[in-house]
C-alpha cells in the first residue's frame, strides 16, 4: 500500500467494474416491478444472459450479437413469466423461483461446452478527452462499451419512467390497475411488455460477466448476484438513479474485497466472499418497514396479479 | 351448444392428487425432448438420439428403484431432502418464505460436527452423543433462521431474500472451516474435518448403506401430521396463512407465530443437517449438499405441504438424483439437467393449478325470443 491513490483509484475502477452486471439487473428489474410484476427470478435470467452471450460472442465473434442473444434468452424466460403470472396469475414469488431453477439448469446444460474456452471479449476502450480528466477519467472513461451503455442507460430510463407518455402508463398500470384498464390502457399487454423489457436488460448484467467481468463461463458465475439486485431494487426505490449508487456501492464492497486479498490483508476470503450478502441484509433491514416502501412509492400493485373479474 | 371456459365454483378433491402427477408426468415429457435435442446434437441423427434417449430414460426411472444399491442411495438421498421440505412446510403454510433450508441444513452440518470433533469428544455413549448432536444441530438451523425470524417480525424484513442470503453465508463459513481451522491434518489436503468418531455415527444397517435417519425423518412427519391436524398452533398458523387479517381480528399474536414458525422450520432443517453428518458423511465437507435445500422447496410444494406426503415426494426426488447421477455417469449429462427439470416441474404444478381452476362448460344457446 505504498501507493496509496493509485490503490484507492484502481479500487474506485474496480468498482465500476464490478457493479455493473448489479446495475443491469437492476434497472431491468425496476421496468418489471414498476408494471406490478415482481421477478423472484434474476439469477437465472442472468445465467441464460451470460451463456447466451458468450455461446453468441463464441461462434460468431459478433458482440453485437452477443448482447442480442443475452437479451433474447433473458426475454424468453421473461415471457415465461409473465405468462404465469399475467395471464395464469400464479404465486408470482414461486414462479421466479421456478424461473432461477429453469435458468440455473438450462445454462449449465448450454455451458458444458463452454467451460475452459475463450471468447470475444470486450475490451476497454478510453474515451478521448473524459478519460485525461485526473482521477475520474481513470474510474469511469477506461471501460468497455456495456458499461457505457450503462451510464446511458440510467438516465433514459429516468427520463423514459418520469416523463413519458409511456412511463405514465407503466406507473399507472403498477400502481393502479384497476383505473388504468378504466382508462382504456390494456394492462396485460403493458405487463407482458415491461416483464420481457425488463428481463433483458437484466440479461445483459449475466452477459457482463461472461464477455467482460470474468471472460469466460463459469457455471453458477453469477453467484447469487441476482438475489442482491433484488434487494438493491428495494434500496433504490425503483428509482434508476439510486440503483446506480446501490450498485457501485455492492460493487464497491466487492472490489474492496479482492484488493484487500490481492494485497495479503490477514483475512480469511471466505470472509470477504460473505461481506456482499451480509450487506444485503443490511440493506433490506434499513429499507424495510411498510411506513417506509409507502413513502418511497413501491408501486402499490406489485405482487398483484391483475383479474378483470375480480376488478373492485 | 357450444363450449366456453369458465371457473370452478369448487375445485375437486382429486385434483390434489391429478395435478400433482399430470406436472410431474408433463415435466419428464418435456425433458424428454430436451434431452432428445441434446442427444440430436451429440450422435447427429434423430432415430439413434431417439433410442438414446428411451435408454437413458429408463435407466433413470427404473435404477434407483429397482435394484439393492439404487434404492438405498434413493433413501440416503431422500433423508436430507425430507428433513428441509419438512421445514418449510412448518414455514410455508403460514405463507413465510423460507428458502434458506440450504444455509440451516449447512449449520446444523457445521454445529454438530463441532460438538462431536471438540466439544463433546470426550462422551463415549453413543445414543447420548446422538442425541446432543442432534440437539446442537436442531438449535443452530434454529438460531440460523432467527436471524429473519426477528427482522421480519420487528422490521417487517422481507424475509426471502434474507433467507437466500444466510444460505451464501453459511456455505462460506463451512467453506473457512474446512479450508481453514478445522481442516484434517491427515486428511492429504482434501477439504474436509477429520471423520467422526464412532459414537457419533448413527447405528446403520445393510453393510452401511442404509441409516436410522430415515425413521427419524417419520417421526417428525408424523408428529407435524399431528401438530396441523389436532392442535391449536396447527388450526392458528392455518388461519394466518389464509387470511392474515382475520388472524389478527381473532387475537392471534401474528409476531410470535411468525417467529416460531421460522424458528422451528431452521430447527428442522438444522436436525437434517446434524443427521446427514452422523448417518452419512461422516464428516464436514465442502459442498456436502448438491441443493438439498432448494430441490426441498419443490418438494413441499408437490407435497402440498402435507408432511406424510412431503416423505413420499422426497422419496421420489431422492431417485431423481440418484437417476440424474446415473445419467451423469453413463451418459455424460451434465449435472444442471436436474435444475431443468426441477423448474420445469415446478411451472407445470403452477400451471396444472391455475387451469384446475377452471372447467370446460357445455352451454346451450338459448333462443334470442324466448
Amino acid at each position: 500500500m505504498n501507493d496509496l491513490p493509485s490503490f484507492v483509484i484502481s479500487t474506485l475502477q474496480a468498482t465500476v467494474r464490478a457493479g455493473t452486471p448489479l446495475l443491469f439487473a437492476v434497472l431491468g428489474t425496476i421496468f418489471t416491478e414498476r408494471s406490478g410484476v415482481m421477478n423472484l427470478g434474476l439469477e437465472g435470467l442472468m445465467l441464460v444472459g451470460a451463456i447466451g452471450g458468450f455461446m453468441a460472442s463464441y461462434n460468431t465473434s459478433s458482440l453485437v450479437a452477443a448482447v442480442l442473444v443475452a437479451m433474447l434468452a433473458g426475454a424468453v424466460l421473461g415471457l415465461i413469466h409473465a405468462f404465469f403470472t399475467v395471464t395464469l396469475k400464479i404465486n408470482q414469488i414461486v414462479s421466479g423461483l421456478a424461473i432461477t431453477m429453469l435458468g440455473t439448469g438450462i445454462s449449465g446444460l448450454w455451458g458444458k461446452d463452454y467451460i475452459g474456452v475463450i471468447a470475444r471479449r470486450f475490451n476497454p476502450i478510453k474515451i478521448p478527452l473524459l478519460s485525461d480528466i485526473p482521477y475520474i477519467g481513470r474510474i469511469f472513461f477506461e471501460h468497455d462499451m456495456l458499461v457505457y451503455i450503462s451510464f446511458v442507460l440510467v438516465p433514459v430510463m429516468w427520463f423514459v419512467i418520469y416523463k413519458t407518455r409511456a412511463g405514465m402508463t407503466l406507473r399507472a398500470v403498477g400502481e393502479s390497475p384497476d383505473a388504468a384498464d378504466a382508462k382504456g390502457i390494456n394492462v396485460f399487454a403493458v405487463r407482458y411488455l415491461f416483464t420481457i423489457l425488463g428481463a433483458s436488460i437484466t440479461a445483459i448484467g449475466g452477459a457482463y460477466l461472461s464477455l467482460a467481468y470474468n471472460s469466460m463461463w463459469i457455471e453458477n458465475m453469477t453467484a447469487g448476484r441476482g438475489w442482491i439486485a433484488i434487494a438493491l431494487v428495494l434500496f433504490a426505490t425503483w428509482d434508476p438513479f439510486k440503483a446506480l449508487i446501490g450498485a457501485y456501492l455492492f460493487g464497491g464492497i466487492t472490489a474492496l474485497g479482492l484488493r484487500l486479498q490481492a494485497i495479503g490483508a490477514h483475512i480469511s476470503p471466505d470472509f470477504l466472499k460473505m461481506l456482499p450478502y451480509l450487506l444485503t441484509i443490511a440493506v433490506l433491514f434499513f429499507t424495510s418497514t411498510d411506513a417506509l416502501k409507502r413513502k418511497v412509492g413501491a408501486p402499490a400493485s406489485l405482487g398483484v396479479p391483475y383479474s378483470r373479474e375480480e376488478r373492485t | 351448444m357450444k363450449i366456453r371456459i369458465e371457473k370452478r365454483l369448487e375445485i375437486p378433491r382429486y385434483a390434489g392428487i391429478i395435478v400433482p402427477v399430470i406436472s410431474v408426468a408433463v415435466a419428464l415429457l418435456i425433458m424428454g425432448i430436451i434431452l432428445l435435442v441434446f442427444f440430436v446434437g451429440r450422435l447427429g441423427n434423430l432415430s439413434s438420439a431417439f433410442r438414446e434417449t428411451v435408454e437413458a430414460y429408463k435407466e433413470m426411472l427404473t435404477w434407483p428403484f429397482a435394484n439393492r444399491y439404487g434404492l438405498f442411495s434413493t433413501f440416503m438421498r431422500m433423508v436430507p431432502l425430507a428433513f428441509v421440505a419438512l421445514g418449510l412446510s412448518f414455514a410455508y403454510r403460514m405463507k413465510i418464505w423460507n428458502i434458506g433450508g440450504e444455509g440451516q441444513l449447512y449449520m446444523g452440518a457445521m454445529v454438530s460436527t463441532w460438538g462431536a470433533l471438540f466439544l463433546f469428544k470426550d462422551v463415549k455413549s453413543p445414543l447420548i452423543m446422538i442425541v446432543l448432536l442432534s440437539i446442537v444441530g436442531a438449535a443452530a438451523g434454529a438460531a440460523w433462521a432467527l436471524i429473519p425470524a426477528l427482522m421480519k417480525a420487528f422490521a417487517r424484513t422481507d424475509e426471502i431474500v434474507v433467507t437466500l442470503m444466510l444460505n451464501y453465508v453459511a456455505i462460506f463459513w463451512v467453506d473457512y472451516l474446512v479450508y481453514g481451522p478445522w481442516k484434517d491434518p491427515k486428511g492429504y489436503g482434501f477439504p474436509g474435518t477429520a471423520p467422526f468418531p464412532d459414537q457419533a455415527r448413527l447405528p446403520s444397517f445393510f453393510d452401511d448403506e442404509f441409516h436410522i435417519g430415515v425413521f427419524i425423518a417419520l417421526a417428525v412427519a408424523v408428529l407435524l401430521q399431528y401438530i396441523y391436524r389436532k392442535t391449536g398452533w396447527g388450526f392458528n398458523s392455518q388461519i394466518v396463512g389464509d387470511n392474515l387479517l382475520a388472524a389478527r381480528y381473532s387475537g392471534i399474536n401474528v409476531r410470535n407465530y411468525t417467529i416460531i414458525a421460522l424458528v422451528v422450520s431452521g430447527a428442522i432443517a438444522g436436525l437434517g443437517g446434524a443427521v446427514q453428518m452422523m448417518g452419512v458423511q461422516h464428516r464436514l465437507q465442502h459442498g456436502f449438499s448438491p441443493g438439498y435445500g432448494y430441490t426441498a422447496i419443490i418438494v413441499a410444494w408437490l407435497a402440498k405441504l402435507n408432511p406424510l406426503a412431503i416423505l413420499l415426494v422426497s422419496f421420489l426426488f431422492g431417485g431423481l438424483l440418484v437417476g440424474n447421477d446415473q445419467l451423469q455417469m453413463f451418459y455424460k449429462l451434465p449435472m444442471a439437467l436436474i435444475s431443468v427439470f426441477q423448474g420445469l416441474v415446478l411451472f407445470c404444478l403452477l400451471g396444472g393449478e391455475a387451469v384446475s381452476k377452471y372447467r370446460l362448460a357445455i352451454v346451450k344457446e338459448v333462443p334470442e325470443n324466448e
